[in-house]
């Protein structure tokens, strides 16, 4: 098996705020990161695709494919977006770092259909990520 | 719940810290022949990176597996204040003993971590310098790995 990893950046907006706590309580639990206009990152995400190589193309997938999903799925989704706002795939949920890594992971997974979606590596800043695995996979 | 996605969260330090690499078990020479210019008497220093990641279930009513807080006070009060601006040999007690290598300097870590109380430490990773990186993930074989 070999393990093969794109990466790809946008920039989006967003703000934590659980309309079922108290004011109080979403500024304690979530600090500046309450802030009602919201605030933005630079995001990174790593996706890793595991399979055999074809033995003709000698590709577990054409990464112009995964470039191609890529773009399509997550660019057109959430780059120069507010995710709170205008994805629907978090509607309702808090677009912590973990909560985006698993909802990329959704969208992309059944779009993926040479090779297999291993990983879903997402940086909110170089010193904060999140990460998916299909459970009992575990890391390569 | 059971749930089919499994998710981590990641986060990465910073601390500065001097080191000596040498063997009370081996001669001057055989230091030296192991250890190069790492061996050398008055020791030397690094800005290491320190990346802890974490593993749980993501709380739907903060969206967090833990909060960032948390993790960043608790590695904040077991490693970076214990290590940042020391001498890994003369200020860390269990390097009196064993050499202050990065690969016992993860394990070391991985031993301060391991008791975190609101998610399950999964692996550690440390950069000595931009060019070498060394992880650990505990000692138990993973589930993937056990030969049935």
């Amino acid at each position: 098996m070999v393990y093969l990893t794109r990466k790809i950046e946008f920039s989006a907006s967003h703000l934590y705020h659980n309309p079922a706590l108290s004011a109080e309580e979403n500024r304690r639990i979530f600090g500046k990161c309450n802030n009602p206009h919201g605030h933005g990152h630079n995001y990174t995400l790593e996706v890793t695709v595991v399979g055999e190589p074809d033995p003709v193309t000698g590709m577990v997938l054409d990464l112009k494919d995964l470039k191609t999903i890529l773009e399509r799925e997550i660019m057109e989704r959430m780059d120069h977006r507010f995710l709170n706002y205008e994805v629907p795939e978090l509607k309702d949920q808090i677009p912590t770092c973990e909560n985006i890594a698993r909802a990329i992971w959704k969208i992309l997974d059944p779009k993926i259909t040479q090779g297999r979606l291993h990983k879903v590596r997402l940086y909110e800043s170089a010193d904060l990520f999140a990460e998916c695995y299909r459970n009992g996979a575990g890391p390569a | 719940m059971s749930d089919a996605l499994k998710t981590l969260f990641g986060r990465r330090y910073r601390f500065a810290a001097s080191h000596r690499l040498h063997s009370d078990h081996l001669s001057d020479e055989e230091n030296f022949r192991v250890y190069g210019k790492c061996s050398n008497r008055y020791g030397h220093g690094h800005n290491y990176v320190l990346e802890v990641v974490v593993s749980g279930a993501v709380n739907p009513a903060t969206g967090m597996i833990v909060n960032l807080v948390d993790l960043d006070d608790f590695v904040q009060r077991e490693v970076i204040e214990a290590f940042d601006h020391k001498s890994l040999n003369e200020d860390v007690e269990s390097f009196r003993s064993t050499v202050p290598t990065t690969e016992n300097l993860c394990k070391e870590i991985f031993q301060r971590l391991k008791h975190f109380p609101l998610a399950k430490l999964e692996r550690i990773r440390v950069e000595e310098t931009s060019n070498n990186a060394f992880e650990f993930a505990g000692e138990e074989i993973p589930d993937r790995m056990t030969v049935r």
